[in-house]
């Protein structure tokens, strides 16, 4: 009993320093943000602050920017199956072992392990309508076909490819072309598809059995053939985890190029919920109202989470 | 002889698109290279490379920003932030690993639980806490609030818990106590996870952005990616310049990684030999 103790009290005194940063830092936040999130809370405000219920619930199910910006974040997700499937092929062609392997592999990394303020302020420049060398690019292709048509005004516009509307949630077809949507989706695309889900899938490409795909190839399957029936089910796992991350990652994500790159606009375009909370609190310093749409965002990611946790294979994850 | 040349032009397949993917990797790097070379009015002219190489461009950067400043507060407060990341992870880890007592799995679930919580959650209250604190706007409060990682606590415990525990009932018989077995048993056969955990940690801190742009509002205490941001929106139509201040950010993380990949690979193997 007496060592018993002793043990514990020795295990805590080498927690000690974790569990107080943990507990001061994450555990304490987490409930006090959802405590705030039922209040007026405002820095900047000289009103009281008062314990107002449901109030902020419902002003964000009421808030049309709410649900422009909750638009703005799914649609910016769908960059994420080209990344997948990108990663997935560039994995399959890594696989083969070719010569210089480790090069391409290092050249191919390189975006997703440098990316942050200065990669964004690169394709700022490269994205530019007028000097940028992708219009550039593009001017010089049109030329060469013959074709006379503008050049996408990339960050500058509000266009995008599923027309949807501005204002309003809706569709409308005067905003169908690319626009900044797309624009960082691209970026997006160029930054993940050499990243840790291309590793993941090279790790995983490598505990496909050798003997399956040889037994496919004996019985006259195709190479494609041996591809949907043997590897990608053997792959599944993998890609479900890879899935789910990139969900609960698009999610919260869109804050970062946001701020460096489009100010959330042109119109609000590229506001996602991310940014809209750090809006909220960091620049109107509205902490209540930020938190309680802080806590709508956690409860997308938490069913994201969930569906992980019933259906994943754990397996996939380490 | 048939199928080896079947498999030859295969694998010439696979290089080429292999070159291309790569290629269009690279290509924006090395525009980015490029034009941190060329004088301003050389940007906008559609030439790839420089007619003369704008060396001056580099000093530049350094006279319109106090760059050198940037430089030394990311990696003041990256540093610090992976010492005690890595202190606070290794003590943990090592409760968490190596000793039995109650109540020890179910803290453990709530650490791992808090690792779905979006960061914008925590990161609201810890402002106004940091505000309570009077710590806005100083590198105390950049530093203290990253340095306790569920991550850093979760990822040393996987890599304690492959040490085998007959080291450390061997060194209880030779009487030593927790912490001369954390010390001399535990944390040097855990050194490959310390250097990864050391590696992902400065790396991350090095390029975070939220937290100090929310929390510094000084010129002198900005970090890197904060000092870019306001340079680009400052001197936005400085292309040029820009693109030397972007190189020069993203040097000492490349450099990290190629030196870091190799300790990683000797860390590794040196463990695996000694055990």
């Amino acid at each position: 009993m007496r060592a018993n103790r002793s043990r514990t009290i020795a295990a805590l005194a080498f927690l000690a320093p974790n569990l107080v940063g943990f507990l001061v830092f994450t555990a304490g936040p987490v409930i006090f943000s959802l405590g705030a999130s039922f209040t007026n809370w405002n820095l900047q405000q000289t009103v009281p602050t008062r314990v107002n219920g449901f109030a902020n619930y419902s002003e964000l199910l009421g808030d049309h920017y709410f649900w422009l910006f909750f638009v703005n974040t799914l649609y910016m997700m769908l960059g994420l199956p080209f990344a997948l499937f990108g990663a997935l092929w560039l994995a399959i062609l890594l696989n083969r072992k070719v010569r210089g392997l480790g090069a391409y592999r290092t050249l191919l990394y390189l975006p997703s392990f440098a990316s942050g303020v200065a990669i964004m302020i690169l394709w700022k420049a490269l994205y530019n309508p007028d000097f940028g060398p992708i219009n550039e690019t593009i001017r010089h292709l049109f030329t060469a076909v013959g074709v006379h048509a503008d050049t996408p005004q990339w960050l500058q516009s509000t266009h995008n490819l599923a027309a949807l509307d501005v204002e309003k949630v809706g569709l409308s077809t005067k905003q169908f072309g690319i626009g900044a949507r797309d624009a960082l989706i691209l970026m997006g695309i160029w930054i993940a598809i050499g990243g840790n889900n291309m590793l993941l899938y090279l790790a995983a490409l490598t505990n496909v059995p050798e003997e399956l795909i040889e037994a496919a190839q004996l019985d006259g399957a195709s190479p494609w053939k041996c591809f949907a029936n043997v590897t990608w089910p053997q792959l599944a796992p993998t890609t479900f985890f890879i899935l789910v991350m990139s969900i609960i990652g698009g999610l919260q994500g869109g804050f970062e190029t946001a701020r460096v790159m489009t100010s959330g606009g042109p119109a609000g375009t590229t506001t996602t919920l991310a940014y809209f909370i750090y809006s909220l609190a960091f620049e109107q310093f509205r902490i209540g109202y930020a938190s309680a749409v802080a806590w709508v965002l956690f409860a997308f990611v938490f069913v994201a989470t969930l569906i992980n946790w019933r259906f994943g294979n754990r397996a996939a994850e380490f | 002889m048939k199928r080896n040349y079947v498999t030859g032009v295969k694998n010439g397949a696979v290089v080429a698109l292999l070159t291309v993917f790569a290629l269009s990797t690279v290509a924006p790097l090395l525009w980015m290279l490029f034009t941190s070379f060329k004088p301003m009015q050389e940007v906008e002219s559609g030439n790839l490379l420089p007619k003369v190489w704008h060396r001056e461009n580099y000093g530049a950067v350094f006279e319109q920003v106090p760059f050198a400043r940037y430089y030394m507060n990311s990696v003041f407060v990256a540093a610090w932030v992976t010492f005690l990341t890595c202190l606070t992870s290794a003590m943990g880890a090592f409760a968490f690993a190596r000793m039995e007592w109650k109540g020890r799995d179910a803290l453990f679930r709530l650490y791992l639980a808090t690792m779905m919580i979006p960061g914008v959650v925590t990161m609201i209250p810890n402002y106004t806490l940091m505000v309570k604190l009077h710590m806005l706007d100083s590198f105390t409060g950049l530093i203290v609030p990253s340095s306790f990682g569920a991550f850093g606590t979760f990822l040393l415990r996987q890599f304690m818990l492959t040490i085998p525990k007959a080291l450390d009932e061997a060194a209880t018989i030779d009487g030593a106590g927790y912490w001369s077995i954390f010390v001399d048993v535990v944390l040097p056969l855990a050194r490959p996870g310390l250097i990864a955990l050391a590696i992902f940690t400065f790396l991350g801190n090095y390029g975070s952005f939220y937290w100090p742009l929310v929390l510094i509002k000084s010129e002198s205490l900005r970090t890197l990616p904060i000092g870019l941001m306001y340079f680009d929106s400052t001197y936005g139509q400085q292309t040029n310049l820009l693109m030397a201040a972007s190189v020069m950010s993203l040097l000492p993380p490349i450099l990290l990684f190629l030196v870091g990949q190799k300790h990683l690979v000797k860390g590794i193997a040196f463990g695996a030999v000694k055990g």
